[in-house]
């Protein structure tokens, strides 16, 4: 479904991606993981088009992303995406979050709209809290609204940009529940993330990257069986032995 | 110091009138150029943060251009150059038959002006939402406009209302300029008021009163403003 | 529009250069004195002294509350009342501008004292130093080198509010250029020029603030 071959990217004559090829199918959950720095964020916000690429070619189905004629916003509609620093719009309450995309992008009208928000509140834990504004809420609760919000616009993919990193240790796993109940219910996924409890148990292939390159690029059992490269191994060991 | 008191002059007629008078002109002209210099202003601030290079280009050379020269400068130049460089039919119009010149000429050129500051405050307001929420709107598969219009500018007015308030109030204190070209508001009355009556000291006593007095009213009505548009952990920016 | 006369600019360069120099004497003067007493005031206000610094802040949001053409007709009328003799406009005019001037660098410098963390001053304390000596070596140097493109940006606004001395007629930069704009019916060429002349500067000078904002660290 998602489809990624050779793509790089400059920022002057720094290269943050480096002839980067990958692939996610309809259904499967690709984790990303790597040391800061190594590109994965960047990678992974070339899919929607919100990082522009140099070279390369990206596929979204039969959309070509790095295509300058493409409709971004037309793709973006279709595919969701989660930030590190949630991103909720701060001026409008949970429930109106939920609903803008659906009234303004897809032009669904406001009962509909809002009977989908809430219905995707109460599927992520938040029914209660549709009222208030995000800054009302906690992390892990704003990162959930989040999920929704991209979910309200009935994507054919999921995004996530290190999801939990900025979460307090006590909600990273509520939002991890989430992730995993989404996976589990066959949702495509792309995420850039450091659990790989999560990794563990949900992901189909982890790709594994640094110094903007795709150093590993293996089947959960495989890169966690016997990562092949060494600096793979090195940063499983690093993040696994504390 | 030797010098005859007389506050009576001051509740006096004509003198009164003459104040009441100039401040209607002073706060005239400061709404009226206040509305141009937002809009333009708004205009620009969006210009600048625009993703077209182009764009950026004519906000930032908009700003550099006013910004740099003298207020009062602007106002000679929009008042004597300006209709010299008209064709000669619109010229003539201008210079003889345009209604209220001083004060069409005063709107215009503090109008202009301020917007050059507006647009940085609108700019830095738009910096300060941050380049995330522009991503997340985008994510949603929002257009550029509407990233702007439903996230970007209601957080960033919100976070400028003060900034945009002593922006006002420079505009409240610069229409004094008008007096240069003689239409004569609060400041250009009282200096009226000396020179008829040599009552200097009090003549400047009413205006620093009114001036003040506006000033506070003002800067109240925008603590009011703030807290009724204030939103749960937003944070305002620094003047 | 007619054919730009250069010539009458080139001529009457001397007269110009004059006018220039009031423009800058009084720039720097009015910066020199408004900064003098503007981190007086600025100090007043921090150090929370009870009526002291009420009376400080109450100074401060009143001039700056005014216009300040309004506060240059003030002292015109005033210094050579309270003096008792006629004086020179430029002397009242300076006054005008090192009070007024003096409104808007103490709030400059408040906040540049403000915005050193107090974590520096903390620190500084535990290492056993004295209030004074926290200031002159911890607060004060960051707080400076903080200040020094918005010191210079206010003095390149206050270079442009020079030109409000038209008002009491003074001999500035523009009211030089005005009388011969009058005298010899060259109102484009003169005032076209005073603006190249002020941007040139005005551009130059908000360029090197920029520079000097972006080479320090956040």
């Amino acid at each position: 479904m998602i489809l990624m071959e050779n793509v790089s990217k400059w920022y002057g004559s720094f290269q943050v991606l480096n002839g980067c090829t990958t692939s996610v199918s309809k259904g499967e959950v690709v984790v990303v993981c790597g040391p800061s720095g190594s590109g994965k964020s960047t990678l992974i916000k070339t899919v929607n088009g919100l990082e522009t690429i140099q070279e390369g070619k990206i596929t979204v189905e039969e959309t070509i992303v790095s295509n300058r004629k493409t409709n971004l916003n037309q793709l973006r509609s279709r595919i969701g995406m989660v930030f590190q620093n949630f991103e909720l719009f701060p001026h409008m309450s949970v429930l109106e979050n939920v609903k803008l995309g659906q009234m303004k992008v897809l032009g669904r009208a406001d009962s509909e709209s809002e009977n989908k928000a809430k219905l995707l509140l109460d599927r992520v834990g938040l029914a209660d809290h549709a009222a208030k504004f995000p800054s009302q809420l906690s992390g892990g609760q704003q990162q959930r609204v989040a999920i929704a919000r991209g979910l309200a616009m009935d994507p054919i993919a999921m995004l996530f940009d290190e999801p939990t990193s900025a979460l307090d240790p006590e909600m990273i796993n509520d939002v991890l529940d989430v992730m995993v109940e989404l996976a589990n219910d066959g949702m495509t996924m792309m995420v850039v993330t450091h659990e790989m409890g999560f990794a563990k148990k949900v992901a189909d292939r982890v790709v594994f990257m640094d110094e903007g390159k795709i150093i590993e690029d293996a089947t959960k059992d495989d890169f966690f069986g016997s990562p092949r490269s060494d600096r793979a191994q090195q940063f499983l060991s690093k993040i696994l032995s504390y | 110091m030797q010098y005859n008191w007389d506050w009576g002059i001051l509740f006096r007629d004509p003198y009164i009138w003459w104040l009441v008078d100039g401040l209607q002109w002073t706060l005239t002209i400061a709404i009226c150029a206040w509305v141009i210099a937002f809009c333009l202003g708004s205009i620009l601030g969006i210009m600048r943060t625009s993703i077209n290079p182009y764009l950026r280009f004519i906000g930032t050379a908009y700003v550099e251009l006013f910004r740099n020269v003298p207020l009062l400068v602007q106002l000679f130049l929009w008042y004597f150059v300006f209709p010299e460089l008209l064709p000669e039919e619109a010229g003539r119009w201008v210079k003889r038959e345009m209604p209220m010149p001083g004060f069409t000429t005063t709107v215009l050129a503090l109008g202009l002006y301020t917007a050059s500051r507006l647009c940085e405050q609108v700019r830095s307001g738009i910096e300060a939402v941050g380049i995330g929420q522009r991503n997340a709107g985008r994510a949603i598969g929002l257009s550029e406009t509407k990233v702007y219009i439903h996230i970007l500018l209601p957080n960033a007015y919100r976070i400028i209302i003060a900034p945009l308030t002593s922006e006002f109030l420079t505009i409240f204190k610069n229409s004094s300029l008008a007096l240069t070209i003689g239409v004569i508001e609060l400041t250009g009355m009282t200096r009226q008021i000396e020179e008829y009556t040599f009552q200097g000291f009090e003549a400047f006593t009413a205006a620093t009163v009114i001036y003040s007095l506006v000033t506070f009213t003002v800067m109240g009505f925008m603590l009011h403003l703030e807290k009724r548009l204030y939103v749960p952990g937003m944070i305002a920016a620094e003047k | 529009m007619g054919d730009f006369d250069f010539a009458i600019i080139y001529n009457n360069l001397p007269f110009l250069l004059e006018g220039m120099k009031t423009t800058l004497l009084l720039t720097v003067a009015a910066i020199f004195g408004g900064i003098v007493i503007g981190t007086v005031l600025a100090m007043i206000r921090l150090a929370n002294i009870p009526v002291l610094s009420w009376v400080a802040a109450a100074y401060v949001n009143f001039f700056r509350s005014l216009p300040l053409i309004l506060v240059i007709f003030w002292l015109y009328f005033l210094v050579p009342l309270i003096l008792g003799r006629p004086v020179g406009a430029f002397a009242s005019v300076l006054v005008a501008f090192v009070l007024f001037e003096a409104a808007y660098y103490s709030e400059i410098i408040r906040a540049g004292i403000s915005s050193i963390r107090s974590g520096q001053a903390a620190a500084a304390r535990a290492i056993g130093m004295t209030y004074s000596q926290t200031m002159r070596f911890i607060v004060l140097p960051q707080a400076f080198k903080a200040m020094i493109p918005v010191l210079l940006t206010q003095a390149i606004i206050l270079f442009q509010d020079t030109s409000l001395v038209y008002v009491v007629g003074l001999k500035d930069f523009l009211v030089s250029a005005e009388l011969i704009a009058n005298r010899d019916q060259k109102l484009i060429e003169m005032f076209v020029f005073v603006a190249v002349v002020y941007f040139t500067i005005c551009f130059a000078g908000s360029m090197i603030a920029s520079r000097i904002q972006r080479k320090l660290p956040v």
